[in-house]
């Protein structure tokens, strides 16, 4: 799979992918899309470098342990969850804010940062089980 | 539609309960990723199955007045789709290291952790 | 819910109205607290020194959280929030009565005080890869399935216990570790496959998930709709998860392998999830159905306990004993489930928390028998009692509770078993939890008759003396931990039996719980 043609482009291919799958991620919040498909999106971009270019490179570009990305997100999950404690409202209850940013009203919500989380929980966990079956495939 | 779509279902399970009846670890996975899709299958069935508008209530109205897709199914397909992707992909590594480790992916042949012909408990001393 | 600037809708028909009291997140704190801790420990999975220590805080605090929401429901009835503010049966209902916070309790303890053993029993490698964060998300899992109220949901805390649960039994990659594991693992799959077709059906006949409105639609769909077959499903689905005949054998194929705190944690926790469920559909959304498949329930349940404990009497590993006095226990569980009589559910959820405590005591035993004597056969290990003498006496009592001899906490639930199987004229089956009983004694007496009271093996064994974070002391502090309190359930019954039975009557008649969803002149 190491042919020249797919190295050279693997890295942009990556670079796109990541960045449609935040865009997905993003989308998703009132057309189809979400944290779950992005984050399924983004983990084959790094599969994908992955096989071009070998695990070692997508590790050190990851920076983190796609383990401890997985458990960010699960803390970022549960923690915009626990929101609603502030608000006397259930668990997981939707809240909504706007913050005025640079003259733009910005929506932000919980669910939005909940959204967030599962984004990297799929991307930690999937990468994690994509590094280890092509890590194994050559030794 | 609901009739063909159970005899589909019926179909799934009949092969997935055959492949995982194999001896082979390679053919109970494929067995279980067909017996997850049944499994999908039938809930969207069980939802029943609407053609109609997908379940969005229009802008400044209350309720909805038609008849509209029931939309839980999909959220408990989307859960369980999640779930077996998750648990297959485990299972994928499991068995692929199990076939490196143990040289063999016949279950009959894996008997490390029940070795055969263990001797029995001393019987007094 | 709308986002500000849109025309407001009135969202009262949809929506609980009323604050949300802070007491009320007691209910899910004992599900939420250990999936932060897990979380944490994975973002710093670097730093393993730490990780000990936020896994016990998380624990114990989940511990406590459970304890006061165990006190708070047996003093004010059952304890519901409903997530995202949705009125039930939208949104999905956590939902504590007696039953689930018991054994909440009981599981959550168990697992602050594993926690603490297996810090003598895993090392650095085994941290960082993530041995803590998988226990505690497996607490979590566990909780969730006690303490929810929504049958998909149970099923999805089934799959979070099940999956972190795979985690902690690979934990090493050792072979023996992958055969068990690969049979485990298909097993549980297909077990919580049959979980959600089960669920499927029952969603296309209620149109509802809520248990809680199941168990009020039942009624009116019994004519129509097929509940026998989602009752027997079910049957099935949570017999395998408990390790009932004839669906067990995927229990001693996999229990003995991993490292020997993970095996006490599976012994005490995740086959009482089975049987929990069991008794949840059974006795509250299925009753009729259970009356009818009762016969069954109790040839499994006399089936699974002789074969279980003969299963032991034949092994020479003393983690694959324990593995089979562990399904011979499910048996007796399942005994008081077939009664379905007040006294014997109530034998039924006694022995559930005895057995939670004593089977993952027995385990831990064996792993301290493990370091005492160098083996885990008993063609090798011997003269422990003259060696150490205080490990001894904690055997000897862990023997007897086992067994379901005085002055521990078997005693209790295997006499009201036994009674109430003869007061529904069901003298099979009280012969069988009497017979199982000897046998158990005969099973783990042996144990203890070789491999403490007899002086010497025969065959040398090589002592491999690994490096200990702490003190065997702390080992027999853990161990004794856990035989306190099935002494105390043993000697002074009384406020346990008590509580059993207000959960057994909770799932009996479940007025209280469906009350606490559906409030009596509000909500659909």
């Amino acid at each position: 799979m190491r042919t020249v043609i797919f190295r050279t482009t693997a890295p942009y291919l990556t670079s796109l992918m990541v960045l449609f799958s935040v865009f997905v991620l993003l989308r998703g919040h009132n057309e189809p899309g979400g944290g779950f498909i992005g984050g399924l999106i983004a983990a084959s971009a790094f599969a994908i470098y992955g096989i071009a270019c070998g695990v070692a490179p997508v590790r050190r570009a990851l920076y983190f342990h796609p383990m401890g990305l997985a458990g960010f997100g699960l803390f970022l999950s549960a923690m915009s969850g626990f929101v609603s404690l502030a608000k006397g409202v259930p668990f997981l209850t939707g809240i909504w804010t706007s913050v005025n940013l640079f003259g733009v009203s910005l929506d932000l919500s919980t669910i939005l940062f909940f959204d967030i989380g599962v984004y990297f929980v799929v991307v930690g966990s999937i990468t994690s089980i994509a590094l280890a079956l092509e890590e194994r495939e050559r030794d | 539609m609901e009739t063909a779509l159970a005899g589909l279902v019926g179909l799934f399970y009949a092969v997935a309960i055959y492949l995982m009846l194999s001896k082979h670890i390679i053919r109970v996975l494929l067995g279980i990723v067909i017996f997850g899709n049944a499994v999908n299958m039938t809930i969207f069935t069980a939802g029943r199955i609407v053609r109609e508008v997908p379940p969005i209530i229009p802008a400044g109205a209350e309720r909805i007045e038609s008849v509209v897709a029931n939309p839980l199914p999909q959220a408990l397909i989307l859960t369980a789709i999640v779930i077996s992707f998750s648990f297959f992909a485990f299972l994928l590594v499991l068995a692929y290291r199990a076939y490196q480790e143990l040289g063999t992916d016949d279950t009959d042949e894996m008997r490390v952790a029940e070795p055969e012909g263990e001797s029995l408990p001393p019987l007094g001393y | 819910m709308a986002a500000p600037g849109a025309t407001s809708i009135d969202t009262a028909a949809a929506h609980i109205a009323g604050a949300t009291a802070l007491a009320d997140w007691l209910v899910i704190a004992p599900v939420a607290l250990p999936i932060l801790g897990g979380a944490l420990l994975l973002m710093v999975r670097h730093r393993t020194r730490v990780h000990a220590v936020l896994a016990f805080l998380f624990l114990f605090a989940s511990f406590l959280s459970s304890a006061f929401l165990l006190a708070r429901v047996v003093s004010e009835g059952p304890l519901v929030m409903t997530m995202g503010r949705w009125l039930p049966p939208f949104g999905i209902t956590f939902n504590a009565d007696v039953l689930g916070a018991t054994f909440a309790t009981a599981a959550t303890f168990v697992a602050t005080v594993a926690a603490v053993f297996a810090l003598r029993d895993i090392n650095v490698t085994g941290r960082r890869y993530g041995f803590y964060s998988f226990l505690l998300l497996m607490v979590a899992g566990v909780d969730g399935a006690f303490l929810t109220g929504d049958i998909f949901n149970l099923y999805v805390w089934f799959e979070v216990f099940v999956i972190s649960s795979f985690g902690l039994l690979v934990l090493g990659s050792e072979r023996r570790q992958i055969d068990g594991a690969t049979k485990y693992a298909v097993l549980n799959l297909v077990a919580t496959t049959v979980f959600l077709i089960t669920t499927g059906m029952l969603y296309g006949t209620f149109g509802t998930l809520n248990m809680a409105d199941i168990a009020r639609k039942a009624e009116g769909l019994r004519e129509t709709g097929p509940l026998m077959t989602i009752a027997t499903l079910y049957l099935l689905a949570f017999g395998m998860k408990a390790a009932a005949f004839p669906l067990n054998y995927w229990l001693p194929a996999s229990y003995h392998t991993p490292r020997i705190v993970t095996s006490a944690l599976f012994g005490g926790l995740l086959t009482k999830v089975g049987i929990y469920a069991l008794l949840r559909t059974m006795m509250t959304l299925f009753p009729v159905e259970r009356e009818v498949l009762s016969g069954l329930i109790g040839w499994i349940a006399v089936a699974t306990m002789l074969l279980g404990i003969l299963g032991a009497l034949a092994q020479s590993d003393v983690r694959r004993i324990i593995g089979f006095v562990v399904i011979s226990g499910i048996g007796v569980m399942l005994s008081g489930l077939a009664l379905g009589t007040p006294l014997g559910v109530t034998g039924t959820i006694l022995y559930a928390v005895h057995s939670i405590l004593v089977m993952t005591a027995l385990y831990l035993l064996a792993g301290l028998m493990h370091e005492a004597g160098g083996s885990y056969s008993l063609h090798e290990t011997a003269g422990l009692y003259r060696s150490h003498p205080l490990l001894a006496a904690m055997a000897l009592l862990l023997v007897l509770a086992a067994a379901g001899l005085p002055p521990l906490s078997g005693l209790w639930p295997k006499v009201m078993l036994v009674k109430a199987s003869i007061e529904s004229g069901a003298w099979w089956l009280a012969s069988a939890i009497l017979v199982s009983s000897i046998l158990t004694v005969i099973a783990l007496g042996r144990v203890f008759a070789l491999s403490f009271w007899r002086m010497d093996a025969g065959e040398t064994v090589e002592r491999t003396d690994a490096e200990r974070a702490i003190s065997p002391g702390a080992g027999y502090g853990v161990l004794a931990a856990l035989i306190v309190p099935a002494i105390a359930i043993g000697v002074y019954p009384e406020p346990f039996l008590r509580l059993a039975a207000a959960a057994a009557a909770g799932l009996a008649d479940p007025a209280s719980y469906l009350d606490a969803v559906f409030p009596p002149g509000g909500g659909s």
